[in-house]
């Protein structure tokens, strides 16, 4: 008799659930569906439609929103993000060197860990320089910098056919600063993602 | 020069020796251009006297332009003290200009040992001019040339005369047919421009929008190659002056620092495609014939002796930027500069014997100039921010370069022995990387 009551509830409980879900599922649907609408047509109500204060929809249906598109987003946001680290972090150098110093080897190895991670993307290595040498001899310079950064990620296990590069000399300074620093940023290799 | 000689082939020029003492030979003696010594010659050189009934205000412009035009480029020289017109005796406007009239007691009294004088006629467009030389106290006549030309072409027969009495003086035809090749970001992107000898009548030769450097002269004056981004990377165009056709070598990394091997048409360059960078020498079409330079470290900035049968470049081999000369016969390669730890630019003179360079110290660049044999390199401008890019004039009286004395870098020339510093020009933006032509 216990048992009997027990299964029952049981299946009274998962059909229940079944129809929620199967309901939900609907709803949500809809209700993207709507945003997505009024979004094409006036931006502002999409906001307010995206609000959740003014929706309808049970607390319950909300749960599924997470799934699906949203992880390719966050996935493509952390791309984005490792990408930005890519281009925004220069490897520095000494004056009239193409040597890679202990954290220019960090900031390289950092870059080879994103170039592992994101094996479609292809980067042009900058070599620049700054403006205290003469320029004829700071191309070349330049371009054993970009050179050196190239041969430790290839070291590191990254394809040469995805690092191009390419010098500036001391045509592109970062900082347009008659100074050490801005002498020091200018001293750089730069990446950029093709 | 090329273009030079078009100009004055299409003048009506007549050129006549005028009578006077004959003077058949030459003074060299006048001018020692080797000299470091070089004590400037005062000379005068008054305004022209004009032939007419009455004279009118265009007669009296052409006679100021012609007598500045002839004094500015004789000062450029840097070979004479030119005297001022205010301390003269002689109103050189009704004075006789011919040796048998001229008192020359008036001029060797103001200081003149020499003295220009002309007297022109201005009919309609053409106008004949007679210009002389004298020597004030052997009371002679050293030089008469008589032309006739168009008004349009003055600064033509001033540059000629010009010429005449620095050959007179020094048996070499001076710098007055040449000009300057130059870099300049005026217009927001580093381009090729090119003036005359005395910074007159700039125009740009490049407008590649995109970063473009380092000219070099063929040794005919007919052709520049330069290293440009103009495709996005640095290639080296090899463009001929008089009709822009252009011929670029593209290869894969750096393609830099042209240099012509005298009287051939051929040329030096850096290129990095094997994966060093060596300097090769090239057709002048940008074949590669062979490679010049090998080992560690980078190879740049060739210049070739006048006799092409050496080359003088710039090597990190030692670790440090340094000038070495390489014998192209033997293959054999003598390191040039001891001193310092930054030796760049280096520019081999018209006569052989020096080379010019840019050497750091204390954190500056400054122009030096050293023998063949690399002992005790002259320092010749000091105190005056970065003084870069050494270039001979093509008769090796002069040094063009680039200098941020006054702020910005602009180019400036000097003696060869570092005398009589200036600023050639003054236009828009930074100017960098001057080469003298042929």
């Amino acid at each position: 008799m216990k048992n009997r009551t027990w299964i029952m509830l049981a299946l009274l409980l998962s059909v229940t659930v079944l129809l929620f879900a199967s309901c939900s599922k609907q709803t949500v649907k809809a209700d993207l569906q709507d945003v997505k609408d009024q979004a094409k047509q006036e931006p502002k109500q999409a906001a307010a439609a995206s609000a959740p204060a003014p929706a309808p929809a049970p607390v319950v249906m909300k749960a599924p929103e997470p799934v699906g598109p949203s992880a390719e987003e966050l996935a493509a946001k952390a791309k984005a993000a490792a990408l930005k680290t890519l281009a925004n972090e220069d490897v520095f150098f000494d004056f009239d060197s193409a040597v890679l110093s202990d954290a220019a080897q960090e900031v390289l190895k950092n870059k080879s860990a994103i170039l592992g991670k994101y094996s479609g993307v292809s980067v042009t290595i900058e070599g620049h320089c700054d403006e205290r040498g003469t320029n004829e001899y700071n191309l070349a310079l330049g371009e054993r910098r970009a050179e050196s950064a190239k041969k430790f990620l290839v070291s590191l296990g990254v394809n040469a056919s995805r690092l191009k590069t390419i010098s500036y000399g001391e045509e592109k300074p970062v900082d347009a600063g008659h100074d050490e620093a801005a002498w020091s940023k200018n001293r750089r290799a730069h990446f950029a993602a093709d | 020069m090329a273009y030079f000689r078009i100009i004055l082939l299409s003048l009506v020029a007549v050129v006549i020796s005028l009578t006077g003492p004959a003077v058949t030979l030459a003074g060299y003696d006048y001018i020692d251009i080797n000299s470091p010594f070089l004590r400037k010659i005062p000379i005068a050189v008054p305004l022209f006297k004009i032939k007419a009934e009455s004279i009118s205000s265009s007669d009296k412009q052409l006679s100021g332009r012609g007598s500045d035009m002839l004094s500015g480029m004789l000062d450029f020289t840097g070979y004479f003290k030119m005297l001022d017109r205010e301390s003269f005796l002689e109103d050189s406007l009704k004075a006789d200009t011919a040796a048998q009239n001229i008192d020359f007691h008036n001029w060797t009294a103001v200081g003149a040992e020499l003295l220009v004088t002309g007297e022109f006629q201005l009919r309609g467009d053409v106008f004949e001019i007679e210009l002389r030389l004298f020597d004030t106290i052997k009371s002679s006549q050293l030089i008469g040339k008589k032309y006739t030309t168009g008004v349009n072409d003055l600064r033509d027969v001033m540059r000629r005369f010009s010429g005449e009495i620095v050959y007179y003086l020094t048996g070499n035809r001076g710098v007055f047919e040449s000009r300057i090749a130059f870099v300049s970001n005026g217009t927001g992107s580093k381009e090729i421009y090119i003036c005359e000898f005395d910074g007159i009548n700039t125009r740009p030769f490049t407008r590649n929008k995109a970063i473009t450097l380092f000219p070099a002269w063929s040794s005919d004056g007919k052709w520049i190659a330069y290293t440009s981004y103009l495709k996005g990377k640095p290639d080296l165009y090899i463009s001929n002056v008089n009709d822009g056709s252009t011929s670029v070598v593209s290869n894969k990394g750096i393609n830099i620092t042209p240099a012509w091997v005298p009287g051939k048409f051929e040329l030096a360059a850096t290129l990095s495609y094997s994966g060093d960078q060596h300097i090769y020498l090239m057709t002048g079409n940008g074949k590669v014939i062979k490679k010049l330079t090998n080992g560690w470290g980078s190879d740049v900035s060739p210049s070739w002796s006048p006799d092409g049968k050496k080359m003088a470049f710039v090597s990190s081999r030692t670790g440090t930027p340094q000038v070495y000369v390489l014998n192209i016969e033997s293959g054999h390669t003598e390191r040039l500069t001891f001193t310092g730890r930054y030796n760049t630019q280096p520019s081999w003179s018209p006569k052989g014997d020096k080379i010019a360079y840019s050497g750091m110290n204390g954190g500056r660049h400054n122009i030096y100039v050293i023998g063949l044999d690399g002992k005790d390199p002259v320092q010749l401008t000091r105190n005056g921010g970065d003084n870069e890019s050494p270039s001979w004039s093509p008769d090796g009286s002069l040094i063009a370069f680039s200098s941020t004395r006054e702020g910005p870098s602009r180019i400036y020339v000097m003696t060869s022995h570092g005398t009589d510093q200036r600023r050639l020009l003054a236009i828009s933006g930074e100017q960098t990387n001057p080469k003298w032509s042929p």
